[in-house]
């Protein structure tokens, strides 16, 4: 059995508060979405080959993307439409698809609040006027069926992030909503996040008070490693984290922070073992090469530490503990790290039993609440 | 008056020997292996140039170390005797590996790539391996057309003192795809090593999103193309194929290599029914099958840090091997490389032991 389900269970035992720093919450139909779709794009649902965007972050009926007990009852949830619809093939709803299952599995054993990052894979269409009305769709969704029917869920605008202009104007139109405390991003992108392009668009989330959160996953249609198409998705899982590095490289290296100090940027389902030699590494290079980028006043690590959060799963973690407490060390910050569960995803190794117990007292209470709580301001 | 020995003459009397991974042969010009070259690719040459897959041009202030230029004013690197008088005797050099980075393995056209690889092995055998007995090579291959870079391989493997086949850093697919089995089969028929050197594209970008905007991301980001490629060889079954080939990452860095380890092993733990052909867990791989070179060196925040790294990296400590990247601008001085925290001990088998093992020396 997972061993990740018993998480809760745990928990209460040892009585802490927790707030779950990332839950994927899914879309179970595009049905879900016609009370907020324009006519046009319910008239193309119903008569054409588009159901709506076909990829996904995560293979939808692979062991990892669905915890037991994870899907919403059928009655919980609009029917989905046959055809080319993403999750016609699938066992039931999608996992995570209706607030219900939520409250029911993840807000319980002392979990005090959750912040939901949907997974929607809007940087899929490339239409910008689907995407955006898709986007815009998913945000009225969520504020209908998840915000407004639980107050300890907050959740993540979704954004066409392929039309930085159009991300910017959906962010605009919902981020007064008090329950959206975050833009979600996909890690994966067909240009590095900290170019130009998307300078506004990192403004406009530091202007209201957002976080980026920038989530494992994304289908741009460029490969996810620089030496082109894995064929498993298992090497794509793994290479992830190389797709965090390098996103975390450019965003320093363009002055993203330098231009909007204010910003904050979590890691979500990135691991984090992965962070310290990568912070040596850039801090090396950067002290061979500022002179091409001279708005970086402080080593790149400083600014990671200050503006880049991470949840901990995967936890990428060396089986003796004392070594992962040096490699927690290595990071230079006990303010980094959030527990998440990643709800419905399944992980290898639970974080409470693998990590969080090994930590002196204060820096656990940071890691299951206190980071979280400061970062989403909860 | 009393006669000082010269710097150079001094160190090298009263330094250990060392093996070098990564030492580069240079051209001072293309027309350095003309005389390797047939007549009719000079003259597409000179008519038409070299061609690659283009993109990705970062301004940069050097590529070669000034102060290992020749006094005749070629290129750094360019001249067998001046490199030995510069480098190889002042540090004691016992051996180093030569890499060329040269545009054969880089070409659209693979007729041409083909012949530029085959004239820069007869350009390393005569103009490096002949005149100078500390130095070992790399054979160029065209490494996107198998089948011309198996010819290859087969018509120089005979030369012993060719240790291993060149890949650059990013291929056009992952180095682990079917494609290039011919080429590890040959190399493994001949107890050659393959091997990655950071940097060189066939086309892709150095991250997984896109190409960035300074030479500065271009320079941090071999990690994450190297550990691509690592997990590509492993995920696809390659060494369970080849159970006697060994992958040399070069210029890449290494400390990445734990981590990499630990979450090779738990996505496999998940998703091992994707991939039921890999006979062993990822990491237990990595001690037979997979060597890292020193430069550019780690520089964790705190020098006990790196000794905490090398913990990390258990059995996987004997599979570093040490590198200079000489006479590029960022190459690692022997002498100060490796932080003095490490022990004895540590530094031996990095600065030689490990190379030798691997390299058969």
């Amino acid at each position: 059995m997972i061993e990740a389900q018993v998480e809760g269970d745990r928990r209460a035992a040892i009585g802490q508060t927790v707030i779950d720093a990332a839950i994927h919450n899914e879309v179970p139909s595009t049905r879900a979405l016609y009370p907020f779709l324009p006519d046009f794009w319910i008239e193309h649902v119903e008569q054409t080959l588009f159901k709506g965007p076909t990829d996904s972050y995560y293979p939808t009926n692979s062991p990892i993307a669905a915890r037991p007990n994870s899907r919403p009852s059928p009655e919980e949830v609009p029917e989905p439409l046959t055809g080319r619809s993403r999750v016609a093939a699938a066992a039931g709803p999608p996992p995570a698809s209706a607030v219900g299952v939520v409250q029911r599995e993840v807000l319980v054993d002392g979990v005090e609040a959750g912040v939901l990052c949907s997974p929607y894979p809007i940087d899929s269409i490339h239409n910008p006027d689907a995407a955006v009305a898709f986007a815009s769709a998913v945000n009225d969704w969520q504020i209908r069926e998840w915000l407004d029917k639980e107050p300890r869920l907050k959740a993540s605008i979704v954004v066409p992030i392929q039309v930085p202009d159009l991300a910017i104007r959906e962010i605009e139109r919902v981020a007064s909503h008090p329950g959206f405390v975050q833009v979600a991003l996909p890690i994966r992108t067909a240009h590095p996040l900290g170019s130009r392009i998307y300078h506004n668009l990192w403004e406009t989330i530091a202007r209201n008070n957002l976080v980026a959160g920038l989530q494992f996953g994304g289908v741009p249609g460029v490969p996810p490693t620089p030496t082109g198409w894995p064929s498993y998705f298992v090497e794509e899982y793994v290479d992830m984290a190389g797709v965090f590095a390098t996103q975390v490289t450019s965003i320093v290296c363009e002055g993203v922070f330098d231009r909007s100090p204010s910003l904050k940027v979590a890691l979500i389902e990135a691991g984090f073992t992965w962070l310290a030699p990568h912070m040596w590494r850039f801090d090396k290079e950067w002290k061979n090469l500022r002179r091409l980028v001279p708005w970086v006043r402080r080593a790149p690590s400083e600014y990671i530490r200050e503006h880049v959060r991470l949840t901990v799963q995967p936890l990428d973690a060396p089986d003796d503990p004392k070594h992962l407490l040096q490699v927690i060390d290595q990071l230079g910050s006990d303010e980094m790290l959030m527990y998440a569960s990643h709800f419905p995803r399944v992980h290898a190794a639970d974080a409470e039993e693998k990590l969080i117990r090994h930590l002196p007292e204060g820096l656990a209470r940071k890691v299951r609440s206190e980071n979280a709580r400061a970062l989403y301001g909860l | 008056m009393v006669q000082t020995l010269a710097r150079s003459e001094s160190r090298a009397k009263t330094r250990p020997a060392l093996i070098d991974g990564d030492f580069h042969n240079e051209l001072n010009s293309i027309k350095d292996i003309y005389p390797y070259l047939a007549k009719k690719w000079q003259t597409h040459i000179e008519t038409h140039g070299v061609r690659g897959p283009a993109g990705g041009t970062y301004p940069r202030f050097m590529d070669h170390r000034e102060d290992a230029r020749p006094p005749s004013g070629r290129v750094s690197g360019s001249e067998v005797g001046w490199s030995a008088k510069d480098y190889l005797d002042p540090y004691n050099v016992a051996h180093a590996m030569c890499i060329p980075l040269t545009p054969a393995g880089r070409q659209l056209n693979f007729e041409l790539d083909a012949a530029l690889a085959s004239a820069v092995n007869d350009w390393q055998i005569n103009e490096w391996l002949d005149p100078e007995p500390r130095l070992r090579a790399s054979i160029a291959v065209s490494t996107e057309n198998p089948p011309a870079a198996v010819a290859e391989i087969e018509r120089v493997a005979h030369d012993k003192r060719f240790v291993q086949v060149q890949f650059g850093g990013r291929t056009a697919e992952p180095l682990g795809r079917r494609k290039y089995w011919p080429i590890y089969e040959a190399a493994a028929k001949h107890g050659l090593h393959i091997m990655s050197h950071a940097f060189g594209s066939y086309g892709n970008p150095i991250t997984g999103a896109g190409w960035p905007s300074y030479y500065l991301e271009d320079h941090v980001g071999p990690a994450q193309s190297a550990q691509a490629n690592v997990v590509s060889l492993i995920t696809e079954g390659v060494f369970d194929h080849f159970p006697t080939l060994k992958f040399v990452s070069v210029e890449n860095g290494f400390g990445w290599i734990p981590s990499l380890m630990w979450r090779m092993d738990a996505a496999w733990s998940l998703l091992k029914s994707e991939v039921p052909h890999l006979k062993r867990k990822p990491s237990e791989y990595f001690p037979d099958h997979v060597y890292c070179t020193t430069q550019p060196v780690e520089e964790p925040h705190r020098p006990q840090q790196f000794v905490e790294m090398l913990e990390h990296f258990g059995p996987m400590v004997n599979n570093i091997v040490f590198a200079s990247d000489y006479p590029h601008w960022d190459s690692d001085d022997p002498d100060f490389a490796l932080p003095n925290i490490l022990s004895e001990e540590i530094k031996a088998k990095i600065h030689y032991a490990n190379g030798k093992n691997l390299y058969n020396l």
